[in-house]
């Protein structure tokens, strides 16, 4: 029951959101800000994931790859597959809602509580629009590009650590890469971050935007958006697998 | 003027406010005071629309509030002014754009004209080198004067006040009281105040109502309040020995029967 009403909840202030701005040079600033945050503040995190899950799926497929007839250029095949499809959109994904989404919830948190949000609608702003919109916005632009760059990034990582390791030559690596390659993948991925953008973000909102009570809640808060959003993506990981593939 | 009539909002079981009717007029300062729990931060916050009363009316100059559209809500709420009891400063911009935040919102003026106008209204609330500062860096009486300078910067036809003197030491909150009432006569706003202070009642109370356990016990004015036989306000505004003795002599002074062998000095036991 408890479910359903907050889901309810969820849905009403989805629709809620869906107003005309009441000055669109505001919200496009509240826009450009909230890019810059989902942005380029988790771009660090995400280029050091993509490096490395890479760079470790190159040597841990080499490992696995015991049999002499298969072309070492499998490797490289199996690494362009497994960022595109798996490690790229899900795990990075995993590692934002933890990075945006506790930012989220417990900014949007921290001005229910202070009695920011109820400033806002003081002034007739709808704070539904202001705060969640934007940020929603800008995670469907955002993240989708994280995740191309995190692809890319991920399969660099496998290649120098492929040549590195002495595992394969980069003839090997770069004949395996364009070997087989499905389009579909990139759009699979493509549409995977778009739903997990929006997880990411909605979901953070949400549990931020009705948060009651003080710090200790804003913390509680903060931690159950991470985890429903984490449980969220991976769900609908299995769900468009299901459904796609 | 805002009339509110046979007001009621509960939450689950608890009926909060049972059939308050009010009028709020108009250029003077309303003040609501009550204890703890008695109701009156649930009437503010149906007044200005952040609750939503379960029945009764509240009408803004014979508008009725709570059936309105959406889109007249806001058209009145952008006549409203408040100061949140924390000051609700975001924490995010400065003190120049906290002010500043509804003139970008709601006016399509230049920078420089909004920047005059801010600077007319932190010069009118006393802080003309607080611009850069973030709400963190400033006193805790500061943020209140920068939360009635973002309150006022667009004109506001109703001004509402959350506990404006909680947290602050009794000479900021004198300041605090003096701005408000100097606010209210100079623009003719209409100022409903929460308060707990008794230094506000006495010093800016045009109006006073007294709330207790959800009803309006009494209502009258700060000259009025000192007489009053109401048993619960006279327990709630005089709760210490101190008070109840300072009312003593308050009253024998009014009524020409000075005590000659009372003085202060026998208040301060």
């Amino acid at each position: 029951m408890k479910f359903i009403t907050e889901f309810g909840r969820y849905l009403l202030m989805l629709k809620g959101m869906f107003s005309k701005p009441e000055n669109r040079h505001v919200y496009w600033k509240e826009f450009m800000h909230q890019c810059n945050d989902i942005g380029i503040g988790s771009a660090g995190i995400v280029v050091i994931i993509s490096v490395f899950m890479g760079a470790v799926s190159t040597l841990q497929t080499a490992y696995q790859m015991v049999s002499p007839v298969i072309p070492k250029s499998t490797i490289a095949q199996i690494v362009r597959d497994t960022v595109l499809l798996e490690f790229a959109p899900t795990l990075v994904c995993i590692v934002l809602a933890g990075v945006v989404g506790s930012r989220i919830a417990s900014e949007l948190g921290n001005m229910r509580v202070s009695e920011q949000i109820d400033a806002l609608e003081i002034m007739g702003i709808n704070s539904k629009t202001y705060l969640i919109a934007p940020k929603i916005v800008a995670a469907l632009l955002v993240i989708p590009l994280l995740i191309v760059v995190s692809a890319g990034l991920g399969i660099w990582g496998g290649w120098i650590a492929g040549n590195a390791s002495g595992i394969l030559s980069s003839n090997d690596f770069h004949r395996g890469l364009l070997g087989s390659f499905q389009p579909f993948n990139v759009y699979f991925m493509l549409i995977k971050a778009y739903v997990f953008a929006f997880i990411i973000s909605s979901v953070p909102a949400f549990y931020g935007y009705y948060v009651e009570g003080g710090a200790l809640e804003i913390g509680r808060a903060s931690t159950k958006s991470v985890v429903v959003s984490c449980v969220l993506i991976l769900f609908s990981d299995y769900l468009l697998a299901a459904i796609l593939l | 003027m805002i009339e509110v009539k046979h007001l009621k909002k509960g939450f689950g079981d608890k009926l909060v406010l049972k059939d308050v009717s009010a009028v709020m007029e108009e250029g003077k300062c309303n003040l609501i005071i009550g204890s703890s729990g008695s109701g009156k931060t649930v009437f503010m916050k149906c007044l200005v629309g952040l609750f939503r009363p379960d029945s009764g009316q509240i009408f803004y100059h014979g508008e009725e509030f709570t059936d309105m559209s959406d889109d007249r809500r806001k058209e009145i709420r952008k006549e409203i002014g408040m100061l949140f009891q924390g000051s609700a400063l975001f924490d995010s911009q400065t003190v120049e754009q906290n002010v500043q935040f509804p003139l970008n919102m709601f006016t399509n003026w230049t920078l420089a004209e909004k920047k005059k106008r801010v600077n007319e209204v932190l010069e009118r609330v006393a802080l003309k080198d607080a611009h850069r500062k973030f709400p963190s860096e400033i006193s805790g009486g500061m943020k209140k004067r920068v939360g009635i300078a973002r309150a006022i910067v667009l004109n506001p036809k109703y001004l509402f006040c959350d506990e404006p003197n909680s947290g602050l030491d009794p000479q900021t909150s004198l300041v605090i009281d003096k701005l408000i009432k100097e606010l209210t006569d100079e623009y003719k706003i209409t100022t409903v105040i929460n308060t707990h202070d008794m230094n506000s009642v006495m010093e800016i109370g045009d109006k006073i109502i007294y709330m207790y356990q959800g009803e309006k016990e009494w209502e009258g004015t700060n000259k009025q309040i000192i007489f009053s036989k109401n048993q619960r306000l006279n327990d709630f505004i005089f709760a210490s020995e101190f008070l109840r003795d300072a009312k003593d002599m308050r009253m024998l002074e009014q009524t020409g029967k000075i005590d000659n062998n009372r003085n202060m000095d026998d208040l301060i036991k």
